[in-house]
């Protein structure tokens, strides 16, 4: 059922390329418009590189929030879900990661490629590939909280970030943490078992409230 | 007292906590306004000035205060909205919800009198200082608290949903406080901070004394604003005509 789920999420979105491609393309231009707003000293775009790739990555997630449970709210396939004997827990926990494979992993592997215009050195780069890849699944199970309570309302798409930006913040300090201690040149450990912690924390926490706010939202 | 005890699950129905409401905030606006006034003239006149800076440290006495029930009010939102989402009481999530404002607005305060604080003392409106950035997220966690709620029209779902948010929000409060304290260590651009500030008795004293009248007002306005939710809610309710003729 979990695996299924995931496929089936997964088909869907690649029968809908053009939108994960909108969210990629969208985080390269936020990148990269940093560099032509600040100025091309490189000294300058090294010491910001490590915020704007993380606040770049927070915002594009945001905006393919809708789409984990959106479009099975409004074929009534969530309410199905939801009747099944199994756990709510795993199936917000199954769209949820189908979510992060289709919309965040992409960032995660372009990452590296616009670090380069930050002139960032190797080490910086894969620090920031491994600060992605343990914080970007906080951004969606936390996400998909907000998601979960603004289903089928107005202006969901402006409410899911006064919601979930807010909460977002510990990523972000941390994630960016991490990368701009690999630029300064001491040790990024800490941030990345931080990140790590708020990963376990919030994979076991967050569904939960995830699947409370579902079962509101669709009742 | 120990002759009747009071029912208070009398009290969690909207219909019977609308008149005692009603009676009680006289009992808590009153000492609240004789507490400020008591609060400010000790702040203004007994308290003496400071020696290092001057008087523009008397702004304190509304800005310490407001932070704390900035704080404390979210806690007391969110305990509100748990306890109205589990046991389904409509009076406590009504609460939840007119908690929020007040709490939203101490919070602004609290981070207004901080910039006009930190002009004079600091020399700069604005410090991404630990305490502040804390203050400015637990701001935009209240906004995301209310502006959630007003977006949905079916009361119902708007304090459950509400309630999930403000428990989520709750776990991450202290998650949220350490990584900016963690942070701004981190940079240590503007490390500024308040030592080398003792308090003189009197001071504490009219601190002490305005957060009292904070209390008060907060409970007595969070009651005003509980009214006008039932009243809104209740509209149909006959026992609300009846109690307005």
């Amino acid at each position: 059922m979990f695996g299924w789920l995931v496929w089936r999420d997964l088909i869907l979105a690649w029968r809908r390329r053009a939108d994960v491609l909108a969210t990629l393309f969208f985080f390269i231009i936020v990148v990269s418009l940093f560099p032509l707003g600040i100025g091309p000293e490189r000294e300058t775009l090294r010491t910001i590189a490590p915020g704007v790739v993380w606040v770049a990555a927070l915002l594009a997630s945001m905006l393919s929030l809708g789409r984990i449970f959106g479009n099975d709210y409004q074929d009534g396939t969530l309410e199905q879900l939801l009747l099944t004997p199994q756990p709510a827990y795993l199936v917000v926990l199954a769209k949820v990661l189908a979510h992060w494979i289709v919309a965040e992993l992409p960032l995660v592997v372009i990452a590296p490629v616009l670090g380069l215009q930050f002139g960032l050195s190797q080490n910086g780069l894969a620090i920031v590939v491994v600060s992605l890849l343990l914080g970007t699944p906080v951004l969606s199970v936390i996400g998909s909280v907000g998601a979960a309570l603004t289903l089928g309302l107005r202006a969901a798409n402006v409410l899911v970030a006064l919601l979930v930006l807010p909460l977002y913040i510990p990523v972000l300090i941390f994630g960016s943490g991490a990368v701009q201690a690999s630029v300064t040149g001491s040790s990024p450990q800490a941030w990345l078992l931080l990140l790590g912690a708020t990963l376990i924390v919030s994979l076991v926490f967050a569904p939960w409230a995830t699947s409370a706010a579902l079962r509101i939202s669709v009742e | 007292m120990s002759k009747h005890r009071i029912n208070w699950y009398k009290y969690a129905a909207p219909a019977n906590f609308y008149p005692l409401a009603g009676k009680m905030i006289p009992v808590f606006a009153i000492p609240a306004a004789i507490l400020f006034v008591a609060g400010l003239y000790v702040g203004f006149f007994v308290a003496p000035t400071d020696a290092v800076q001057g008087e523009s440290y008397r702004i304190l006495f509304i800005h310490v205060p407001a932070a704390w029930m900035g704080m404390f009010l979210y806690v007391l939102m969110a305990v509100y909205a748990g306890i109205g989402w589990a046991f389904n009481a409509r009076l406590a999530s009504m609460m939840a919800t007119a908690i929020a404002t007040t709490g939203a607005i101490f919070t602004f305060i609290s981070l207004v009198t901080g910039s006009l604080w930190g002009r004079p003392a600091w020399g700069v409106w604005w410090v991404w200082d630990a305490r502040l950035t804390s203050t400015l997220i637990l701001l935009f966690l209240y906004i995301g608290f209310i502006s959630l709620q007003s977006s949905i029209d079916d009361w119902r779902r708007a304090d459950r949903a509400g309630a999930v948010l403000a428990l989520v929000g709750v776990v991450n409060v202290p998650i949220i406080y350490f990584s900016v304290q963690w942070w701004n260590s981190l940079h240590q651009g503007a490390t500024i901070t308040k030592s080398s500030f003792k308090m003189a008795p009197s001071m504490a004293a009219a601190m002490l004394i305005l957060l009292g009248a904070c209390w008060l007002y907060s409970i007595a306005v969070v009651l005003v604003r509980v009214r006008y939710i039932i009243r809104e809610r209740e509209q149909e309710a006959p026992w609300l005509a009846e109690a307005t003729a």
